[in-house]
């Protein structure tokens, strides 16, 4: 537990770069899958989430949602009692009638996800054959899937990933002589959606497909002249999945800021060979805007030290966006995994010597911090108030994840969150 | 399995852990798979604890499983000690490490730790939040004060003459409805009272402070549904009286001193009349008379929920038509309580079981928790929150207490504030066809912020929407009337009744149609009704 704590050894082969990476395993202090739920339930609107788990999970539901529902929320839990465990009711039988009750108290659900949590994989309930079963018997009013959300399994933002990927063997697909389409996957804000449709739409590109989509009847069609751009940096299996039907990864970095948002269109672009000066007659105006934007906080935000924790996979491209965009100097980049490849070109923009820790191990990451002594901390709920309290300053990531972030006309939004716990300290005087 | 949308209580270990965040140099060392760290949040965000939770969690993932989850756990309990040095450590397992029964306690005691080191068996998949926090307190008590116990058959002698009562404060915890202002409020009374506090627990005190529990005269118990495993030991092992009033509301806190005084030969005078209330007053001015007899439901844990129905009965002048908690290890006592008001108790702790009741009571005031917040929002019925489940409004930055006699003042304000008042009430009954009076208008000191029907409140800006044009059903399952029919004119004139009664006179004219065979009812039926059920 403690064999690579605190050391900066490179590790599995760093191929490019001379930043420094390092592992550490300890107490993780990081939400579970199941979290992804609280923006995907609203993102897919004719979808449900049916959680089986313990009243653990559900806990964390309400907990980590508690303050952002206001209507009657699209997911619930199926708490495992001690008559399940102990054989005397038959698992299957009872999860049966639950989603029964569920599908009769809400009918206006089209597709119910049922996700699995830590107990029912430790007790190895399995929720596919299940998933199975139910949309066989509720066809075609209801498609039933499953995905795994559990905090042995997934990490926060993984558990997105987990979901999309269950969409994906059931994606229509297009046959040999399609045309090219391109596929933007990753859940992003309405807003931010429609911007970027209507960019990809001047430039020419007219097949343009979000994943996942706002209503389950509306699942982008896939084939072997797809190509996919990721929105978000925690897609591993989805991605893998969408290669398994033939589709192709534009490689580039992730569209946080004016020129990550620029570069993630131009790597668009270029795929679908848009004539370079239409490119840049589509961006340059509201990459001009975003530019604008963002030097109303370049002054307060340059030469400032700031230190992540991990927490949901975008620490990366974050990084990125401060350090190349904004001037801020990266104390340590932690994340709870690191995919190298669909970060390469993120990692690539960070500055050398950057010091990216992959995994946790809190009580060293805590020590480190105090010792660093950063202007600003990026850290989870459970971190934030204590940190404050030590006369750190901090800015809780979960809100990175729940704003409009991607995009030019959001770019300086983002820069605003890092901005405003360092404005408030200057306010305070008492 | 149940189906759950919201839970009123969560895990057992998290009950544990507003033991451990309670308390001072106690470390919990919790078997439990990464995600369950989410508990932090719940005292550093919603009770804004400026220190984190004494809590280090093993977070195994499923690469652990098929490994050593056992020396994982062993690891963790070993550097935490190290790290935070407690005077005392708790371990256990959360609903996942249950499962995968590595034994926590055994794997802490081969550690040898210099420390006592309480083992905790919480049983997730059949126990809840306060009875986890109930069982840890108690262990960690057993633990640290088992070896100051005197022979079995001690009977504690009488108090020297001329020296002061002492008592223990039993049942705050971290994360409590109030707990932090409620110890205020009580110290402030025993002061009153020439009482000593000997030691507050598990709130503010260390397992040393635990060891010297048997020393005081008696136990003052403020939250049963955690303290009173305690209280009962207490009793047993030290001859330790305990006081069961608690004093929520005028009539409770004066009988909460009066059995101070008796038990203890001390002067009740100062405490009974050193703090008045400006809540019976308030009660008694005419501007009150618009609180008599207004319908109320009351659902909380088993204390607030029983305080709270004494209150709005005999103190405000309500009629309780509910009363129900989740607390099903106190379900005996709030049945009990229920027969006072002549009503049967709902005892659950299925939110959507809650819902119905509410739906089907159509009260003009919810007391509940944070659950019933949303219930009432979403039926239009004004709310004040009572009892935990807490949000973090329920840690307001003042002095706020539910106990003594400025609790009682804090509930009067907190209770009639979401109501209307008296003359916009008969303003609202004589001029319905205001067009500012629609039913998403809030009560004028409200503001806009507090519009009643979230999913069918009109924009402000836009008070064309005509009265009848908004549904006075909520919009949630409520029972559909089988039997009469509304006539046009009738269902127009019933629109012309405030929304906050119009549901009631509508269930009653049903009624009254149903109970006399009318197939149609008309605007007569109506008055007709309004004759028959009029007080």
């Amino acid at each position: 537990m403690s064999a690579a704590t605190g050391n900066c050894t490179a590790e599995g082969g760093v191929s490019r770069g001379n930043l420094r990476y390092s592992a550490e395993r300890g107490q993780r202090e990081v939400f579970c899958g199941l979290t992804g739920i609280i923006w995907l339930h609203r993102k897919i609107q004719d979808a449900f989430f049916l959680v089986v788990g313990s009243r653990t999970c559900a806990h964390l539901m309400q907990s980590a949602a508690g303050v952002m529902i206001f209507a009657e929320p699209r997911f619930a839990t199926a708490i495992i009692d001690e008559r399940d465990l102990a054989g005397l009711a038959d698992a299957n039988v009872e999860l049966d009638r639950v989603v029964t009750q569920l599908l009769e108290r809400r009918p206006d659900i089209k597709l119910l996800f049922l996700v699995g949590s830590c107990p029912s994989e430790v007790i190895k309930l399995d929720l596919s054959r299940a998933a199975l079963r139910l949309s066989s018997r509720f066809s075609p009013q209801v498609r039933v899937l499953n995905y795994s959300g559990s905090g042995i399994e997934t990490t926060f933002t993984q558990g997105e990933d987990a979901c999309l990927a269950s969409l994906v063997p059931g994606l229509p697909r297009l046959g040999e002589e399609a045309a090219p389409n391109l596929l933007i996957v990753g859940a992003l804000a309405d807003v931010v959606e429609d911007q970027m449709r209507r960019l990809f739409d001047e430039m020419g590109i007219a097949d343009v497909q979000f994943f996942p989509p706002r209503r389950s009847t509306l699942l982008p069609a896939v084939g072997a002249r797809t190509r996919y751009l990721l929105a978000q940096p925690f897609l591993a299996d989805t991605a893998r999945a969408l290669e398994e039907l033939g589709a192709r990864r534009i490689a580039a970095t992730f569209p946080l800021g004016a020129e990550g948002t620029a570069s993630w269109l131009k790597a668009a672009a270029e795929a679908w060979a848009v004539d370079p000066s239409l490119y840049r007659r589509v961006t340059q105006p509201a990459y001009e805007r975003a530019q604008r934007a963002l030097s109303r906080y370049r002054d307060l935000l340059a030469g400032k030290r700031i230190f992540f924790f991990p927490d949901s996979q975008l620490e990366v491209p974050l990084a990125r966006f401060l350090s190349a965009e904004m001037g801020m100097e990266l104390v340590e980049v932690g994340t709870p995994y690191l995919h190298r490849a669909h970060l390469s070109a993120d990692l690539d923009l960070l500055p050398p010597g950057t010091r990216v820790v992959e995994g946790q191990h809190v009580e060293n990451q805590l020590d480190r911090c105090h010792a660093a002594k950063p202007d600003l901390v990026v850290c989870g709920l459970g971190l934030a108030n204590p940190l404050e309290a030590q006369g750190l300053t901090t800015k809780w990531s979960i809100e990175l994840v729940f704003t409009p972030i991607q995009g030019f006309n959001q770019a300086a939004d983002l820069a605003e969150l890092f901005a405003r716990p360092l404005v408030r300290r200057t306010r305070l005087v008492a | 399995m149940q189906l759950t949308v919201w839970t009123y209580e969560g895990p057992p270990h998290v009950g544990a852990m507003r033991i451990a965040t309670a308390m001072t140099d106690v470390h919990y060392v919790l078997h439990a798979p990464q995600g369950d760290t989410y508990a932090d949040l719940l005292f550093t965000m919603i009770e804004r604890l400026p220190r984190r939770p004494p809590v280090t969690y093993t977070t195994f993932q499923a690469r652990d499983l098929g490994g050593d989850t056992a020396g994982l756990f062993q690891n963790a309990a070993r550097e935490a000690f190290e790290r935070f040095k407690p005077q005392a450590m708790l371990v256990g397992a959360s609903c996942t490490a249950e499962l995968i029964q590595d034994d926590p306690g055994g794997l802490a005691r081969a550690l040898r730790l210099p420390i006592p080191v309480v083992q905790l068996e919480l049983p997730s998949y059949q126990k809840k939040e306060n009875w986890g926090a109930a069982e840890t307190f108690y262990q960690i008590v057993r633990a640290m004060a088992a070896p100051q116990a005197p022979p079995p058959g001690f009977k504690r002698p009488p108090r020297a003459p001329g020296t002061r009562a002492s008592c223990n404060i039993l049942g705050p915890t971290a994360l409590g409805f109030r707990h932090r202002d409620d110890v205020q409020a009580v110290k402030l009374m025993l002061a009153d009272l020439d009482v000593d506090v000997h030691v507050v627990a598990p709130l503010g005190a260390s397992p040393g402070d635990l060891a010297r529990l048997g020393e005081a005269d008696f136990n003052v118990l403020l939250y049963p549904e955690t303290g009173s495993l305690v209280a009962q030991w207490l009793g047993r092992t030290f001859d330790q009286k305990t006081i069961k009033s608690i004093p929520i509301g005028l009539g409770a806190t004066r009988e909460f001193i009066a059995e101070i005084a008796q038990l203890t030969g001390v002067d009740p005078g100062r405490a009974l009349h050193g703090a008045p209330s400006n809540s019976s007053w308030y009660s008694h001015s005419v501007d009150s008379t618009y609180l008599t007899g207004k319908r109320v439901f009351v659902f909380g844990d088993a204390t607030h929920a029983v305080a709270a129905a004494r209150i709005a009965a005999q103190e405000l002048g309500f009629t309780v038509v509910g009363l129900g908690t989740y607390s099903r290890e106190f379900a005996r006592e709030v049945r009990e309580a229920a027969k006072l008001y002549g009503i049967e108790a709902l005892i659950t702790d299925d939110y959507l079981a809650v819902e119905a009741k509410v739906a089907e009571l159509q009260p003009e005031l919810v007391l509940g928790t944070q659950m019933e917040r949303h219930i009432a929002k979403r039926l239009g019925v004004p709310c004040a929150v009572i009892s935990a489940p807490v949000h973090v409004q329920d840690f307001p930055a003042r002095y706020s207490p539910q106990m003594g006699f400025e609790g009682a003042n804090v509930i009067f304000d907190t209770w009639v504030h979401p109501l209307m008042m008296g003359l916009e009430e008969h303003l609202l009954t004589m001029f319905r066809g205001d067009f500012e009076f629609h039913d998403a208008a809030p009560a004028s000191h409200l503001g806009f912020t507090a519009a009643p029907r979230d999913q069918t409140a009109a924009p402000a800006a836009q008070p064309a929407v005509p009265a009848e044009a908004v549904s006075d059903r909520p919009s949630a399952p409520v029972s559909a009337t089988a039997g009469a029919l509304w006539a046009v004119d009738a269902e127009k004139e019933l629109g012309k009744i405030p929304f906050f009664v119009r549901g009631k006179a509508r269930r009653n004219t049903e009624r009254f149609a149903a109970d006399n065979a009318v197939a149609l009812i008309t605007v007569e039926t109506l008055y007709d009704a309004k004759a028959h059920f009029s007080r």
